[in-house]
């Protein structure tokens, strides 16, 4: 992974970082610039966040495939956590929710990493759902049995089946390429730069332009202008940075960087449906000034599976 | 559970063991035990008004799972937890070689016979006796673990606790979640995530009576649900 690609794109992000963590300090220096102490507070703390995760990705990446892909099953194993304490359950899911955790979760990922496309793809979906089914069927509970399960489902599919596909953009093949080489980290790290620039231009979109909610009772946040502007923004940016991503002709890259904007949107807004319903605000407290691990990864998991399918069509011509 | 209800006198015996009495193995055991168990109910801990603290303390708690004690246990800090023994039922924790090592050696657990109460050696005066004046104690006082997650009436045990000795901070402990974690009856976890909140200390006030005690003891656990 020793190219001047990858090299470029690494070397970009440390000085975003860089002159990021600078501004924030300045600004937290400086607190008669007529800025809110609080907002720079929340944004020096986000900032601390970004390193963190930044360092953990790039000793994953220099460390291999597989490490990387296990990486990502512990984030995908913290997210279901995260999910199911949120989700009410009762005493006969426990069983259930116990093979889950410690069986499908992990056999996923071992699909993930030895390449089985053919298995991984239907493991969860098909087999999960139906040995979720028969499970709490047998623990002889059958108070809301679909509510219970479709519970469960929605958390093994959001949590770990999407996430995952992330994790597998590093056996897709690409033409004139090794698999696993540099080109695929850089596809992989592309994708997290798209969702994440994508949110962060959400919320700034929002907090600008911001005049219609997309639906006020689930988030008073997220507005169309912010989706409208993220979508554009992002686009923008996968066109500029076409040449770190593999398959991709620069007009490939931004529709590709349109549709991952689109939907770290929806999976924001899903997961804020769900975080309303049960009354809280934030998953957890792993990192400080991030919500929780799932709060992080919730547009990912859905943007994933689309960015990973989208590559496949066009690797594939 | 019925007690003397005069007051006896508080033998000033030692402890039975130094808190660093314990060996090497065992103490290693015990930190183990205790990331383990962090790591599998993904505790977070909170003080509420209050401090962790090397004061002599009795900490009060809902009791939902096995993993209570454990887990309040290796929240506190290591100079806190070296003085803070669990007190546990004898019929469960001396029964086979592996639970009698845990409890005696590993967690240094004061061990009560649930079934055989005899008037004039009641648990409180064995409690006493053996934390003397240095050790804190953990205790359930619902005396069972509840099987719905509901927080059940309080035993007498921790007024008289407090009676006899007033000088002794009452800290409420709530743990939240961890009934979903290890439920009773059930012995493979899943790893949710729990939360530990520690309240502010409490005493009897002069001349409360008993009832009014362990209502207000039992609505400072329920407060730190929130």
């Amino acid at each position: 992974m020793n190219d001047i690609r990858t090299i470029a794109l690494i070397a970009g992000v440390l000085l975003l970082l860089t002159v990021a963590t600078a501004v924030g300090q300045f600004l937290a220096r400086h607190p008669d610039r007529g800025l809110d102490p609080a907002a720079v507070n929340a944004f020096n703390l986000r900032l601390r966040g970004w390193w963190i995760i930044c360092t953990v990705l790039a000793a994953a990446f220099w460390l291999g495939t597989t490490t990387t892909v296990v990486l990502c099953g512990l984030v995908s194993f913290w997210a279901l956590r995260e999910f199911i304490t949120l989700t009410p359950t009762r005493k006969g899911d426990h069983r259930a929710l116990f093979w889950v955790f410690f069986l499908f979760t992990p056999l996923h990922y071992v699909l993930v990493a030895y390449d089985r496309y053919d298995l991984f793809s239907v493991f969860l979906p098909l087999y999960g759902t139906l040995f979720v089914l028969a499970r709490v069927a047998m623990a002889g509970d059958y108070k809301r049995f679909l509510e219970r399960t479709a519970k469960i489902q929605a958390g093994l599919v959001v949590c770990v089946y999407c996430l995952s596909f992330a994790a597998a953009l590093l056996h897709v093949p690409i033409r004139g390429q090794e698999p696993g080489s540099g080109a695929n980290f850089r596809l992989l790290f592309f994708l997290i730069l798209l969702v994440q620039f994508a949110d962060c231009m959400q919320y700034v979109w929002s907090r600008m332009a911001g005049r219609r909610p997309v639906a006020p009772e689930v988030s008073s946040t997220r507005t169309w202008e912010g989706l409208l502007g993220s979508a554009t923004s992002t686009a923008l940016l996968a066109a500029v940075l076409w040449w770190a991503a593999p398959p991709f002709e620069p007009w490939q890259a931004a529709l590709v960087g349109f549709v991952v904007a689109v939907m770290g949107f929806a999976g924001g807004m899903t997961m804020s449906a769900i975080k309303r319903d049960r009354g809280v605000k934030d998953y957890g407290t792993l990192v400080v000034g991030h919500g929780g691990v799932l709060d992080r990864v919730d547009s990912m998991c859905f943007a994933a599976p689309v960015f990973y399918h989208l590559t496949l069509l066009v690797a594939g011509q | 559970m019925l007690y003397p209800a005069e007051p006896m006198p508080v033998d000033a015996a030692p402890p039975r063991r130094a808190a660093t009495g314990r060996s090497a193995v065992c103490r290693a055991a015990g930190l183990t035990l205790a990331a383990l168990a962090r790591l599998l109910s993904g505790a977070s801990v909170r003080w509420i008004a209050s401090q962790p603290d090397t004061c002599q303390r009795v900490y009060f708690a809902n009791h939902t799972s096995h993993l209570d004690a454990l887990l309040i246990w290796s929240s506190l800090p290591q100079p806190v937890r070296e003085l803070t023994r669990p007190v546990a039922a004898k019929d469960y924790w001396s029964r086979g070689v592996l639970r009698r090592w845990l409890a005696e050696e590993v967690f240094d657990a004061l061990l009560i016979d649930r079934t055989d109460i005899k008037v004039h050696q009641s648990p409180v005066d064995l409690m006493l006796r053996e934390i003397g004046s240095t050790r804190s104690l953990i205790v359930f006082p619902e005396g069972s673990r509840s099987v719905t997650g509901d927080l059940g009436e309080f035993k007498s045990g921790l007024y008289y606790l407090a009676k006899k000795r007033p000088d002794i901070e009452l800290v409420p402990v709530h743990i939240d979640n961890l009934n979903r974690i290890l439920p009773r009856g059930e012995f493979l976890p899943v790893p949710l995530l729990s939360c530990i909140s520690f309240g502010p200390p409490m005493w009897l006030e002069h001349g409360e009576a008993k009832v009014d005690f362990l209502a207000r003891a039992r609505k400072a656990v329920q407060a730190l649900k929130e």
